[in-house]
Formats: C-alpha cells, sequence, structure tokens
C-alpha cells in the first residue's frame, strides 16, 4: 500500500513539474501563437547561471555562491531577462506571422542559444551541489517523501494558484485572458498588446527559471540539453490538453508525467528505456479520439 | 495552331525549371570534379544528397505549409534498413544478433536493398500519416516532433538490432558524385511532377486556404497524406545515399541537429518553391563549409587565425532568423526558375 502511495507521489511531483512548463508554454501560446521551443533553453540558462562559466566538470559556483533568496530572485532575473530579450528580438519583428513561421523561429532561436551555451560552458555535463539539504527524505504518515519532490509539489503549488489569481482577478490578467480568446477583439477593445505579450513571456521565463532550479536541486547535474525533455513533454501536454487552453495545458502536463511514472513503475524492466516512446505514443493514440484535445477552447478553431 | 510545334514550346516552358535547377548542379559537378580538391568534392557530394533529403521534406512541408520535425525519421528507417542489408556481414550476428536470420547470416545486393529500403520509409510514412494527418497546423507539427523522439528512443535502445546510440560502421561507400547527382535530379523532377499535378494543385489549394480549398472538395486528409507519403519515400532515398556515402550509421545523426539544418535549408531558401528548397541547400552548404574552414584555422600571413568551434550553429541560426525577419518566404519567395518573358506573361494573367 505504502509503495503505490510512493508511486503517487512520484507520479504528482513530476506531473506538477510538467504542468509548470506547460503553463509557460501555453500562455506564450495563448497569446501570440507561439510554440516556443526556446523554453528549453530559458531552463538551461536559468540552471547554468549558478556556475562561473568553465571548461571544468566541477565549476565553482555563480550566482549558486549567493545565499538561497539571492540565488533564487537572481536565476528568476537572469531567465525573465533572457525570455524578454528572445520575445523582443526575434519574436516581436514575426507578430503577424503565421504559426509555422513562429514555431520554426522559436526552434531557430533555441539552436542559437543552445550553440551559445555550448560556446561559453563547453559541452560537457557539469555537476552542480546546491540545496543539499533537500535530499533527505521527509516521513509523512509512513511514506517516504524527499524533500525534493515536496518541494516541487509546493511550489508548483503555490505559482499554479498565484497564476490562477492573477488571470482571473488583475486586469492585466484578464487583459491576457481576452487576448489568449481573441487578440484582434482584445486589441480593439484597447489591450496593451505589447504590454501583454511580454508579461506572458516574463511569466514564462518565471516559470522556467522555476524550473531550472528545481530540475539542478533534483539531478545535481548541469547538461545543455537538460531543459529538453520537460518542454518536449510539455508540448505534448499543451496538444493533448488543447492548444490555446490554460487549464487543459496544466491537465496535460500532469497527464503525461503520471503516465511517464507509471510506466517507469510497472514496465518491465527489459521494457524501461522505452518509456518515453511510450509515453508519446500514447500522446498520439489520445490525439487521435480526441485531435482538438481535451478541452476545446473557442480559439483553437481557425475563423474564417 | 500547329499542335506539334506548339507541344514543343510548351514543353520547353514547362521543363524550364527543372532544367535551371538541374543544368548548374550538374555543371558543379563536372567543375569540381575536374578542377576541385578533395574536401570540395566531398561537400559536393553532401550538398548533392541533402538536395535529394530537402527536396523531398519540400515535397511535403513546401506544398502543405505544415512544418514536419519528424521526416529524419523515415531517414533512419531507410539508412537502418540498408545497414542491416549490406553491412559487415561477418560481424552482424555478433553486432545484431537480434536480427532475423535471413537478415543476420546474409548480405543483400546493393541495388534490391535500397529499393526496399526506400519502400520501408515510405511505409512507414505512410502508416504515420494515416494518424498525424487527421490534425490540423500545429497539432500535426507538434506530433511529428512525437515521431522523431518515439524513433530516436526505440532505435538508440533497442541494442540487440540497432547497436543502441553506438555507430554501425562498415556499409559499402558506392555514392560518387555522379550517382549523387542521379538521385537529386532524380528527386527535383518527381517533386515538379507532382507539385504540377491534380494531386500538388490540390495540396497547394489547402496551404492557401484550408476552408476554401475543403469547401472546392479537396480532401485535407488525404492530399497531405499523399504528400507525406511521397515526401517520406524521397528522404528515405536521401538516409540510404548517406549511410552508404559516409559508410556509417548513428542514430544520433538522424536527430534535432539534423532536422534543424534540413528545415534551416528549406526555409532560407524558401519553402514555397522547389527552386527554393535546392537554393537553399546551395545556399546553406556553402556557409556551413566556409565556417566549418574558418573554424579549423586559416593562416593570414604568419598569423594562425581560427573561429571557436560552434560559431557555424550560431551563424546559421541567426542567419536563418534574420532571413524568418526580413525575407519571410525566403531567397526565392516562392517562385520557381523562370524565362523573363514567362514571367511577364504570368504578372500578365494575374493583372488581366
Amino acid at each position: 500500500m505504502a509503495n503505490i502511495v510512493q508511486v503517487l507521489v512520484d507520479a504528482i511531483a513530476l506531473g506538477s513539474l510538467y504542468a509548470l512548463v506547460a503553463l509557460a508554454i501555453g500562455l506564450v501560446f495563448g497569446v501570440m501563437r507561439l510554440v516556443n521551443f526556446a523554453q528549453a533553453d530559458y531552463i538551461t540558462i536559468g540552471a547554468y547561471a549558478l556556475v562561473v562559466p568553465t571548461a571544468s566538470v566541477t565549476p565553482p559556483l555563480l550566482l549558486g555562491a549567493l545565499p538561497s533568496a539571492l540565488m533564487i530572485g537572481g536565476v528568476l532575473v537572469v531567465v525573465m531577462a533572457l525570455a524578454l530579450l528572445t520575445e523582443r528580438v526575434a519574436f516581436r519583428p514575426l507578430r503577424n506571422s503565421n504559426p509555422s513561421t513562429l514555431l520554426i523561429s522559436s526552434f531557430a532561436v533555441s539552436y542559437f542559444l543552445q550553440n551559445l551555451v555550448m560556446l561559453i560552458h563547453t559541452g560537457r555535463p557539469k555537476s552542480v551541489g546546491i540545496g543539499q539539504g533537500l535530499a533527505n527524505a521527509v516521513e509523512i504518515g509512513g511514506v517516504r517523501v524527499p524533500g525534493i519532490q515536496l518541494l516541487t509539489m509546493v511550489v508548483t503549488a503555490g505559482l499554479l494558484v498565484a497564476l490562477v489569481l492573477f488571470l482571473k482577478k488583475t486586469p492585466i490578467g484578464i487583459q491576457m485572458r481576452a487576448a489568449a480568446e481573441n487578440f484582434q477583439m482584445a486589441r480593439l477593445l484597447g489591450m496593451p498588446a505589447n504590454r501583454v505579450i511580454a508579461l506572458a513571456f516574463a511569466i514564462s521565463g518565471l516559470l522556467g527559471g522555476a524550473v531550472s532550479l528545481l530540475l539542478t536541486i533534483q539531478t545535481g547535474t548541469l547538461d545543455l540539453r537538460m531543459g529538453l525533455m520537460p518542454v518536449v513533454y510539455a508540448f505534448f501536454a499543451t496538444v493533448i490538453g488543447g492548444m490555446g487552453s490554460l487549464p487543459g495545458a496544466a491537465l496535460g502536463g500532469f497527464l503525461v508525467g503520471v503516465a511517464s511514472v507509471l510506466l517507469q513503475t510497472y514496465l518491465p524492466a527489459d521494457l524501461r528505456p522505452f518509456r518515453d516512446a511510450g509515453v508519446f505514443m500514447m500522446v498520439i493514440l489520445i490525439l487521435l479520439v480526441r485531435p482538438q484535445g481535451l478541452i476545446v477552447t473557442s480559439a483553437a478553431k481557425e475563423r474564417v | 495552331m500547329k499542335s506539334d510545334t506548339m507541344s514543343f514550346a510548351t514543353i520547353g516552358r514547362f521543363w524550364f525549371p527543372v532544367l535551371a535547377l538541374v543544368i548548374p548542379l550538374a555543371i558543379i559537378v563536372v567543375v569540381t570534379g575536374q578542377f576541385g580538391g578533395l574536401s570540395i568534392q566531398r561537400t559536393v557530394v553532401e550538398m548533392l544528397i541533402s538536395i535529394v533529403i530537402v527536396v523531398g521534406l519540400y515535397v511535403f512541408v513546401g506544398n502543405s505549409g505544415i512544418i514536419s520535425f519528424g521526416h529524419a525519421t523515415f531517414m533512419a528507417i531507410a539508412a537502418y534498413a540498408s545497414a542491416w542489408q549490406t553491412c559487415c556481414e561477418m560481424l552482424k550476428p555478433i553486432t545484431m544478433s537480434g536480427l532475423p536470420p535471413f537478415l543476420r547470416d546474409q548480405s543483400i545486393p546493393l541495388l534490391p536493398s535500397a529499393v526496399v529500403s526506400v519502400l520501408l520509409a515510405g511505409g512507414a510514412a505512410f502508416l504515420t500519416g494515416l494518424v498525424i494527418m487527421r490534425l490540423t497546423g500545429l497539432a500535426a507539427s507538434i506530433s511529428t516532433l512525437a515521431v522523431l523522439f518515439i524513433l530516436n528512443v526505440v532505435y538508440s535502445n533497442w541494442d540487440s538490432v540497432t547497436m543502441g546510440s553506438a555507430s554501425i560502421v562498415g556499409l559499402p561507400t558506392y555514392v560518387t558524385a555522379w550517382l549523387a547527382l542521379g538521385c537529386a535530379v532524380f528527386a527535383i523532377v518527381i517533386a515538379y511532377l507532382y507539385q504540377t499535378s491534380a494531386f500538388g494543385l490540390a495540396i497547394r489549394a489547402t496551404r492557401e486556404d484550408e476552408v476554401a480549398a475543403a469547401a472546392s472538395g479537396i480532401s485535407l486528409y488525404w492530399s497531405r497524406l499523399i504528400a507525406f507519403t511521397l515526401s517520406g519515400f524521397m528522404v528515405g532515398l536521401g538516409g540510404v545515399l548517406q549511410a552508404h556515402y559516409l559508410g556509417t550509421v548513428s542514430i544520433n545523426s538522424f536527430f534535432l541537429s539534423f532536422t534543424f539544418l534540413a528545415l534551416a535549408m528549406l526555409i532560407v531558401g524558401g519553402m514555397g518553391s522547389l527552386a527554393g528548397a535546392v537554393v537553399g541547400v546551395v545556399v546553406i552548404t556553402a556557409m556551413v563549409d566556409i565556417f566549418r574552414r574558418l573554424e579549423g584555422g586559416i593562416s593570414i600571413g604568419a598569423e594562425q587565425w581560427s573561429l571557436p568551434a560552434g560559431t557555424q550553429e550560431l551563424i546559421i541560426a541567426a542567419f536563418m532568423l534574420l532571413i524568418l525577419v526580413f525575407r519571410k518566404d525566403g531567397i526565392m519567395a516562392g517562385r520557381e526558375m523562370t524565362l523573363p518573358e514567362q514571367e511577364q506573361r504570368e504578372k500578365g494573367l494575374i493583372n488581366g
């Protein structure tokens, strides 16, 4: 019994991590129909900001050397600045392009950033020790939960609630939802397009920074592609959740995370390496049954 | 009007866009074959193979307007299939023990093996297309990404058959500049015939306006499925050529970096036309080659000078972004190579 609870805890922790990334993708998609590949590199660069750029595999700490609060703030600021910079330089000039062009341009931005990190930090994986105290398990009702998983769940829950409040209660949040519903109409009614889009990117950067901290504490390693898998999972999450729907993105994120942990646990050992393939296959099967995703928004259908 | 003279001129005009691409390529092959150094010749062959691949990619992406991240999948399928059939007969029973006996214990002649591999790639594209073409635009693009990841995960871990993420070494290398040129010409001709056929016109209509095309009785699903399958065959051919040019096959060479480069070629040239696909390959290949040489180091006078490794990728990505921002339809902007008088005639048609 405790075993099942343990698996559930794992599943929820991973699911909530993916939900965070999926929300970041979904927010930006909502306001400008951009599926942002570069989200992966926001996460990667946030994590690399913790260390001094050297060729060493155990580099000295940069932001990681600061006290926790400053370190967290520093990483979040770096990633938010990066997200805003990519928006300003690469995506704003393309704002009126079709979604395919935007998708391709974000692929190019991602490739650029990834190679930039490689140029600065070299391509070798590095180890970094931050937040070691969180590795200790906490015992709750007979189940041992690693501190980092508890932290992931708490952070995710906190950010989710904050995001919902922001989107429902603040004027700019309401404008953002209006923009996601019908950008043209919202603009005609006075929605400040530049500010809303920049804010969506800033939030996606904030969520990206949170994810890069959580991932780094969890694995203790830095890797050029550390942001890739979460973002690819998040892509699939937004697609099966229904493109353009934020609750759909969060739901999709939980689903793929949970499916991934369940497959990892219950697949026979020699099939376990194929876990990701199983999850992606599931994505395609869900789309076969519901091509518009689980939650269909009015924005998903193109107007004629 | 006499039908025979008329048809002669018509045929000439019809094939001009193809000839305008093929003849310069042939000239490049002849000239570099005569006067170029070995490394230039290698670059030319790689360029021709890229043309096969990117033109194949163009058949789907260019005509349908749906970006595909999944075409490296079909290349990998063909390349591995060819490796299983032709590679290293002595080592196969040990390194790829999971192969079925008819593959494990014998080699299959080159031509039939190439044909089978290409058919397999096309078949895989058809099966994937059956599912994915039900989706619209972006969801379809992201699902092709899922396909790429599925294949990568499976082939990287299916150790007994694919040797995991290790390279399979020792494929017969039979690809010469002339064979590569022949295949590039073949790919260009097929793509041109397809885009000027009824199927091609139908799918181009869906690219311009899905709703209007569907209302005119075009099936979005079938027109896209046909394009996806055809393009699967063609990139499969590219995969076989690449495998038998390099002599090695490795799953990591069919993943995101490769996908990026192929898409960059298509976008830079302009995904709206066949000429764009070919021009894009030539331009990007030249850029990659130049910067690779600069990274390798050149000597100016007594100074040894080189760019840091990785500059080439940064420049290609930045160049692609600049093209997207300032010339969004690519260098060719959706036009084919046309005779000047032909262009005027077409403009006249549009204006009148």
